[in-house]
């Protein structure tokens, strides 16, 4: 399992990257978003992964007995996701409002607009 | 110590944010509890830096959990002299941006996105878990993706959207350094990894996940080769905006590296190698790049990366007097830096253009702007004995004690340039004569105010360079304070024990 999820997480990365170094601003966005899902999963394997209980006492007992799963990862992830669910929503509207005032598609054109002034 | 009291200054912004987004189109009480609430900020700030300074480290645990299970918050005297000197700023640039912001353009939501970035500053300053300190910095860039796009312009917006990119990327490969130290160590309170990292054996891994860190923050502080998205956006906003963010969001890097590689990753020869070699390499390709400018923002955007160097050589050379050195030019530099870009608001107050070639005059027009303009530009070139002088003492006596000549060439010639470029700017705006004063449509210049709105855009600055001013008087209290916090951070000891006193 760790290697499977190992060798997606890598995949991620090499494709959000991929992605990122393309000249088109939709591919940019999506881009980010598969790295930012990259790095949940990375989150996720790195916590440590195991068949085990929730991590919940019992009311007969006072401690965690048994195998149980680490709930920070979890935590982390669960606000990771959030927090970039809005970053990305942010930066779809700027590429939309960018494509609206400017038609602007290719990142390259914006550079050479740059250098005019 | 426990104490509650470190969480005041991010309640105050947070309520502060809250209760101005009432006042959504009452733009004059925005402005005047904005003012206030600043003011109080200040005050708190300066309470509490005070009782650090009695009491030792305080720190509080969030719902009362022991540490390594509660997130921490810890107040040091490094975290509470940096939350006094951004409650300096953030007064002044409230100020400023209470007379500068015109009601037509969205002054609306400035204010409320405003205390929302502080209270994001101000909670990473305090921050003693790894995953809150992730946490804080997703609230600066979130509130600093609104300001910068704030008002919207066609260039705007394309500043903003590789401003944007780059700080998701950094935020990416930032998670990523705390997944892979979590996986290492297990924990993700500071002062625990602190007390895991020397019993893990795989080296290899550390230093990696130390340059994932560095790498992930340093685009953040804008370190070479990772800069370029700072010139290109940091001259679009306001001058308000830029204010804030050339005076403390880059900063807020510097002081994330500080404390990371202070506290965990002690840097090993190779980690030391590769933070001076970039730290050398930002000054000179930041001096380089600030001597060809001809619009006053982008040069001074371009000083903003050129000096990072400054406090990452510090960091890099890594003994007490080069880091006194390093946290020294921070603090100078916050100030300096914030000014800066005030001071580009009211050149172009006074003349309607940014660009140094229609500049001018300024000597002959307006006198006394001029000598106020002057304290902080000669505090910037570290003309003895004003406040960039000591800091850059302190950095080359470090790099002396241990012989690195290469960084006190490349600090030496950071300096030379600041200065032909200040040479350069004071030449150009003040001294030249004007080329002709046209000003652009529908735009009210500086001699047309009335006397309380000349005084917004003059008494933030004159503020600011009162503090530099301290800085250079008052240096023996400084200096004190700053080798407190390099002894603090060259022995973290005292921070581990104060938050885990039963390990």
């Amino acid at each position: 399992m760790e290697v499977i999820l190992a060798i997606i997480v890598g995949f991620m990365y090499a494709a959000g990257i991929y992605l990122i170094l393309r000249r088109s601003l939709v591919k940019l966005i999506i881009g980010l978003i598969i790295l930012g899902n990259g790095v949940n999963l990375l989150l996720f394997l790195l916590g440590g992964i195991t068949k085990g209980h929730p991590p919940v006492i019992g009311e007969s007992e006072t401690f965690l007995a048994g195998v149980y799963a680490d709930p920070l990862p979890q935590a982390l992830i669960l606000t990771a996701i959030v927090i970039s669910f809005g970053l990305q929503a942010f930066a779809m509207v700027l590429l939309q409002q960018e494509y609206v005032q400017g038609g602007v598609e290719d990142l390259d054109s914006i550079k050479e607009e740059e250098e005019e002034k | 110590m426990n104490d509650n009291l470190i969480l005041l200054p991010i309640i105050l912004q947070l309520a502060l944010a809250l209760i101005l987004l009432f006042f959504w189109s009452r733009t004059k009480w925005q402005r005047i509890g904005s003012i206030v609430g600043n003011a109080a900020f200040l005050l708190v700030s300066i309470v509490l830096f005070i009782k650090v300074q009695k009491e030792g480290i305080l720190y509080t645990q969030a719902g009362n959990w022991d540490a390594p299970y509660g997130i921490t918050f810890v107040a040091d005297l490094f975290s509470a002299s940096m939350l006094v000197i951004t409650a300096l700023s953030g007064l002044a640039v409230s100020i400023f941006a209470a007379g500068s912001m015109s009601r037509r353009r969205s002054l609306f939501v400035f204010f409320p996105i405003y205390h929302f970035l502080l209270m994001g500053i101000s909670g990473s300053f305090v921050a003693g878990d790894l995953f809150n300190l992730y946490v804080w910095f997703e609230l600066i860039i979130v509130a600093s993706f609104g300001l910068i796009t704030l008002g919207g312009g066609r260039r705007q917006l394309e500043g903003a959207l590789k401003y944007v990119t780059l700080n998701l990327i950094a935020s990416i490969l930032f998670l990523t350094g705390i997944a892979f130290l979590y996986g290492l160590t297990g924990t993700l309170n500071m002062a625990h990894i602190a007390q895991k990292i020397p019993q893990i054996e795989n080296e290899g891994l550390i230093t990696v996940t130390a340059l994932m860190f560095f790498i992930g923050l340093g685009i953040k502080t804008a370190v070479f080769p990772m800069y370029f998205w700072l010139p290109a956006s940091y001259h679009t906003p306001l001058s308000a905006i830029s204010a804030i963010f050339g005076g403390l969001l880059t900063k807020v890097g510097v002081y994330a590296l500080f404390r990371v590689f202070s506290l965990f990753f002690l840097p090993d020869s190779f980690t030391a190698t590769v933070i001076t070699a970039v730290a050398a390499l930002t000054l000179i390709m930041g001096a380089m790049g600030a001597l060809i400018q001809k619009d006053v923002r982008k040069l001074f955007s371009w000083l903003i990366v050129c000096h990072i160097g400054f406090m990452i050589a510090g960091l890099g050379i890594y003994s007490s007097v080069a880091l006194a050195g390093a946290i020294f030019y921070l603090f100078h530099d916050i100030i300096v830096k914030t000014n800066l870009f005030m001071i580009s608001g009211l050149v172009h107050k006074l003349t309607g253009t940014f660009k140094l070639k229609k500049l001018g005059g300024l000597y002959t027009q307006y006198p006394k702007i001029t000598f106020l303009i002057a304290i902080p530009l000669f505090s910037l070139v570290g003309i003895p004995p004003l406040s960039g002088f000591w800091p850059k003492l302190l950095l080359i006596q470090g790099g002396l004690e241990v012989q690195e000549y290469l960084i006190i060439g490349a600090i030496v010639l950071g300096s030379f340039v600041t200065l032909a470029t200040i040479a350069k700017f004071w030449l150009e705006v003040i001294w030249k004569e004007q080329p002709g004063s046209d000003y652009p449509k529908h735009f009210i210049p500086f001699r047309e105010l009335n006397w309380t709105q000349k005084a917004y855009y003059t008494l933030p600055i004159a503020i600011l360079a009162l503090v530099s001013l301290y800085f250079a008087i008052g240096v023996e209290f400084v200096v004190n304070i700053v080798n407190q916090i390099a002894y603090d951070l060259m022995n973290p000891e005292q921070y581990i024990r104060v938050i885990l006193p039963d390990q």
